[in-house]
């Protein structure tokens, strides 16, 4: 039992430590200019400030992994279709695009929704083989409807001042409003393919959300009615102050000179802080509720599902059902996350959503924190979007000195155009070196 | 007194820290049937295992032919003569049953069609089945197949997990009938048996096991006809 | 006649290219499918195994081009394929040393093995990035044509064109003979068995003296270069381009599990369903509508599906294949 004791203890000081590394490195990159560093404190929050977004989504993330094992490949769709939260509920409304077929647009989904819930009913209640005939009328009826509905009302919105607009638009609402919206679309997606993918294989719930993660990129790429694609939607309204009228403010500026500073840099870092407090304020939100709850008997069966599933499940516990729970839980923070996100840049640009940087580095995040901790993750987090974002300026300047030895030359020139490319290498190799030689990660699960 | 083929004495272990072999001991003879029978828990197939070396032993050793095989892995005892039947998972379901067989000789680089022509003249309904997939039979010749299969290492001591579990009486008696043509050629038999009745029929000798220990280790006949066993083991 | 000109549409806009691309699909899939059933996990990192042998292939084509050498009127590529296979072959096995060993020989959760991949994936994607770079490149110096447009009009007189390009005709070709290859391998030779049995049941195979060691080395060879064979004759045809490689995945991933992971035969099979139903699904119906019923004028394009959801057809094959029949078509290993 000492073993244990002198493990807590030594894991005790090591979220502190850790915190203050974390610190130190925001410090010097606000601070220090040199070839590391960029001395802007600028650059240095926002790189925090998506630390802290990346540290939500890394939240969600360990919820599935960490508290029940479960394998989300597909955090990235998770992470878009919170982002589309804000565009629906806070851009202004679209003039003309709901007389152009809103009515019918929601008729269409309406029709379509029907016909897989009409479906999923026939096939329970009907018997064998006469299910499989009326299911199949069922879907290719309501496919055809859905379809004849749906491209008109889509045509028309489309159309309606293409240039600018061309999408059914939002709400107008508050956009803080739509965090717990995006949170929602999330659990919603979760739902939908936890139900199919749980209580098989673990392999297979991976496959499973790699696959709805591309196909709810895709949506947000082509349905231009939606988001405007790949046209991208702008302007999404912010919680915080603008940059331009805080230089108008004659307030401000007189403040910003008295810290010495110029209004243009002050202004910048003043809504970075803004969102930084925000963001914090959801962050700590989130990490008690997630506290509470694992340390709570729900936390605690979580965690036996987890250790034993073949004890739990003959102890009458349902593990498909709690799997099912923990699974569009963890989604909808990383939905809340992604809405964040949106928020932060306001600007949704689906041709972004790259799933090697939303789904995997979250993933490294997870792991080189603590799988099961959820201080960890978040530290984790800060720390892999540190040093992600940082290696893209190491990377070359790595090369650079490797390469200095050498003539000039293609193989020179070549190493060092690739140089940006070695953050992948460098992210798989920290994934593969925290999995083999510290599998609980920097702060293990207690 | 000439050393038994197979000798495992004084056997001591288990799989976590407690131990579920007490000083267990047995032995077979060259061409014998051995059967170890005794009520659920007793050990029995952990005994087996232990002497096949997927056990780690605490104290005991395990002779084969004299030779000391204690440490040695179940892989390296396969090499040394000795066939395992487990109990499930004992065949290769998706492969044919001449495949099945096939992997049997894996190890041997010698021409293997005389032993293939002995199994099959051994299990003939077996034979009749060579090119269909071993998943597709039924109990009984899926449990020849997997006999069929630890033969074609040429074995001298053959170490059954009980083979009769979940077959009908009919095809049990078969099923012993071909056992004993087996040790008729030459080969040693250990094998452990819920059907403890006909097992002893069969057997040159018996051991009862009572909580990992020997309790009574007669031929098959004398412990038939032992009153204490029949009672406490036999039901009457 | 018109009869005859919707036959040769559906021939070329559908039959032709979907047997291209299903064949891709087969020989990716047989790759994920092996790696499953020897090693019990789904590799994440297939698809820029597949990606890494290309660009390997095309290095060793890049060098065979400067030397002078071709294979006129065959692609290159195909010269520089054996090279490309032993490089990824060696990779594969240096990365089972260095990576997945360790968890073989503790038993971990399956799961674990698949973020172990999912590591290898980002280190393998990295690596053919700063090998070849994220630039579209074509490497098919072959002839074109087989068949071209213009010619297939003269010949027959129809008015619908039909072109066979050689690049389908070669990775058809091609996964004819890989497929030929590794079916006599599995069924015919000892080691074959012996991966068979392996995959089987692990425990009776190490009873009967088969080599674990050997075996796994034995499947990282044949996934490398099945992998690398895909993955060139996937460039062949579309060209090849980095990030393709990491989206192929997931139509790769449905046609194992249709056809039931762990069963090369489903694989095949999975391969090419997958590919038929996707491209039958997003091809725009309207032009053989137009033959068969010369009276209608159906307003849209009669496309069940827009191209860019290409990848929601194997979605959805693979949702209806996890709900229905969670093991396959063919029956793979249990779920």
């Amino acid at each position: 039992m000492s073993n244990t004791r002198q493990h807590d203890a030594s894991s005790a000081w090591r979220a502190p430590v850790l915190i203050v590394v974390l610190i130190a490195l925001f410090v010097l990159e606000g601070t220090t200019r040199n070839a590391m560093f960029s001395g802007s404190w600028n650059t240095s929050l926002a790189i925090l400030n998506m630390g802290l977004i990346s540290a939500v989504m890394a939240l969600g993330v360990n919820m599935q992994w960490g508290y029940a094992g479960l394998f989300n490949a597909g955090v990235v769709g998770f992470v878009a279709i919170g982002g589309l939260a804000p565009v629906l509920i806070s851009t202004g409304p679209v003039a003309g695009a709901w007389g152009a077929g809103g009515p019918r647009l929601l008729l269409a989904l309406a029709v379509g929704l029907g016909a897989i819930a009409l479906a999923a009913v026939l096939w329970r209640r009907l018997m064998r083989p006469l299910n499989g005939v009326a299911v199949l009328v069922v879907i290719i009826a309501g496919f055809v409807i859905y379809r004849a509905l749906f491209d008109v009302a889509v045509t028309g919105i489309e159309a309606n001042n293409s240039a600018a607009a061309g999408n059914i638009g939002g709400l107008g609402l508050p956009v803080l409003l739509s965090w717990p919206v995006g949170a929602l679309f999330a659990a919603g997606a979760a739902w939908c393919i936890g139900k199919v993918a749980l209580g098989l294989r673990s392999d297979y719930l991976a496959i499973a959300t790699l696959g709805i993660g591309e196909i709810i990129v895709a949506v947000l790429r082509n349905e231009e009615w939606l988001a405007r694609g790949v046209k991208n939607v702008t302007g999404i309204p912010r919680p915080v102050p603008y940059e331009i009228d805080l230089q108008r403010d004659a307030g401000f500026v007189a403040k910003a000179a008295d810290f010495g500073l110029d209004p243009a840099t002050a202004s910048g870092i003043w809504v970075k802080l803004c969102y930084a407090g925000l963001f914090t304020l959801v962050l700590v939100a989130l990490l008690v509720l997630a506290q509470l709850a694992l340390n709570s008997p729900w936390g605690r069966m979580m965690r036996a599902i987890r250790d034993n599933e073949t004890a739990a499940e003959a102890m009458g516990k349902n593990v498909t059902r709690r799997h099912l729970q923990i699974f569009v839980i963890g989604s909808a923070v990383i939905g809340l996350g992604g809405a964040m996100m949106i928020t932060m840049d306001g600007l949704m640009s689906p041709n972004s959503y790259n799933p090697l940087r939303y789904t995997f580095v979250i993933w490294v995040m997870v792991i080189v924190g603590g799988s099961g901790n959820n201080l960890g993750s978040i530290l984790g987090a800060i720390l892999i979007w540190f040093i992600w974002i940082k290696a893209e300026v190491w990377g070359p300047e790595f090369m650079g000195f490797v390469t200095s030895f050498m003539s000039d030359g293609a193989l020179k020139s070549h190493l060092i155009g690739s140089a940006p490319h070695m953050r992948f290498v460098a992210m798989g190799l920290v994934l593969l070196l925290v999995l083999r030689f510290s599998p609980r990660g920097l702060l293990p699960e207690k | 007194m000439t050393q038994p083929y197979l000798s495992a004495t004084h056997m001591r272990g288990g799989y976590g820290k407690a131990d579920i072999l007490n000083d267990c001991t047995i032995t077979v003879d060259r061409g014998q049937i051995a059967v170890i029978v005794g009520p659920n828990g007793a050990g029995k197939s952990t005994a087996m295992k232990a002497v096949f070396g997927m056990l780690n032993l605490r104290e005991g050793t395990v002779l084969l032919n004299g030779e000391d095989i204690t440490r040695l892995t179940p892989q390296e005892r396969v090499h040394k003569g000795m066939g395992f039947v487990p109990q499930t998972h004992n065949i290769f379901p998706t492969m044919t049953v001449e495949e099945n067989l096939e992997m049997g000789a894996f190890t041997r680089g010698e021409d293997f069609s005389d032993t293939l022509a002995q199994v099959y003249d051994l299990f003939p309904a077996v034979a009749m089945k060579r090119r269909q997939r071993a998943g597709e039979l039924s109990g009984g010749q899926r449990q020849q197949v997997a006999v069929g299969r630890a033969l074609m290492t040429k074995p001298s001591l053959l170490m059954l997990d009980e083979p009769t579990a979940g077959v009908s009486p009919i095809v049990m008696d078969e099923l012993f009938d071909r056992i004993i043509e087996i040790a008729r050629t030459g080969i040693s038999i250990l094998m452990v048996e819920q059907n403890a009745r006909q097992a002893l029929e069969i057997a040159d000798i018996g051991y009862v096991l009572v909580q990992g220990a020997n309790r009574f280790t007669d031929s098959g006949k004398a412990l038939m006809a032992d009153p204490e066993v029949r009672r406490t083991f036999l039901g009457g | 006649m018109d009869i005859l000109n919707a036959l040769v549409a559906i021939l070329n806009f559908v039959v032709i290219p979907a047997a291209a691309y299903g064949a891709q699909l087969a020989l990716g899939a047989l790759g994920v499918t092996l790696i499953y059933g020897i090693l019990r996990f789904s590799n994440f990192a297939h698809g820029d195994t597949m990606a890494f042998g290309a660009a390997a292939c095309i290095i060793v084509f890049w060098g065979l081009q400067a030397l002078g050498i071709s294979l006129h009127p065959l692609p290159t590529a195909l010269l520089a394929l054996p090279v490309a296979i032993a490089v990824t072959a060696l990779l594969m096995i240096a990365t089972d040393r260095v990576v997945y060993r360790y968890y073989r020989a503790k038993r971990v959760d399956p799961i674990i093995m698949v973020m172990a991949s999912v590591g290898v994936m980002f280190v393998m994607n990295g690596l053919t990035r700063i090998i070849i770079g994220v630039d579209e490149i074509r490497f098919d110096d072959g002839a074109r044509f087989v068949i071209n447009v213009a010619d297939f009009r003269a010949w027959t007189g129809l008015s619908e064109g039909l072109a066979l390009r050689q690049s389908q005709v070669v990775t058809l070709v091609v996964t004819a003979l890989a497929c030929w290859a590794l079916f006599w391998f599995l069924n015919r030779t000892r080691s074959g068995k012996a991966m068979r049995a392996y995959s089987d049941n692990e425990d009776l195979a190490l009873l009967s003296g088969i080599d674990p060691d050997r075996i796994v080395r034995m499947t990282w060879i044949i996934a490398a270069a099945l992998a690398t064979t895909a993955g060139v004759l996937y460039g062949l045809d579309k060209s090849f381009k980095a990030f393709n490689y990491f989206q192929i995945l997931l139509p790769i991933f449905a046609a194992a599990i249709v056809g039931g992971l762990g069963n090369p035969v489903g694989a095949v099979a999975g391969g090419f369903i997958v590919a038929f139903s996707e491209v039958a699904i997003t091809y725009p119906w309207r032009k053989v509508a137009g033959y068969l019923f010369p009276g209608w004028q159906p307003e849209g394009l009669l496309q069940l599906l827009s191209t860019e959801y290409k990848f929601a057809v194997s979605f959805v094959i693979l949702i209806v294949v996890l709900l229905f029949r969670p093991t396959g078509l063919f029956r793979g290993k249990s779920v």
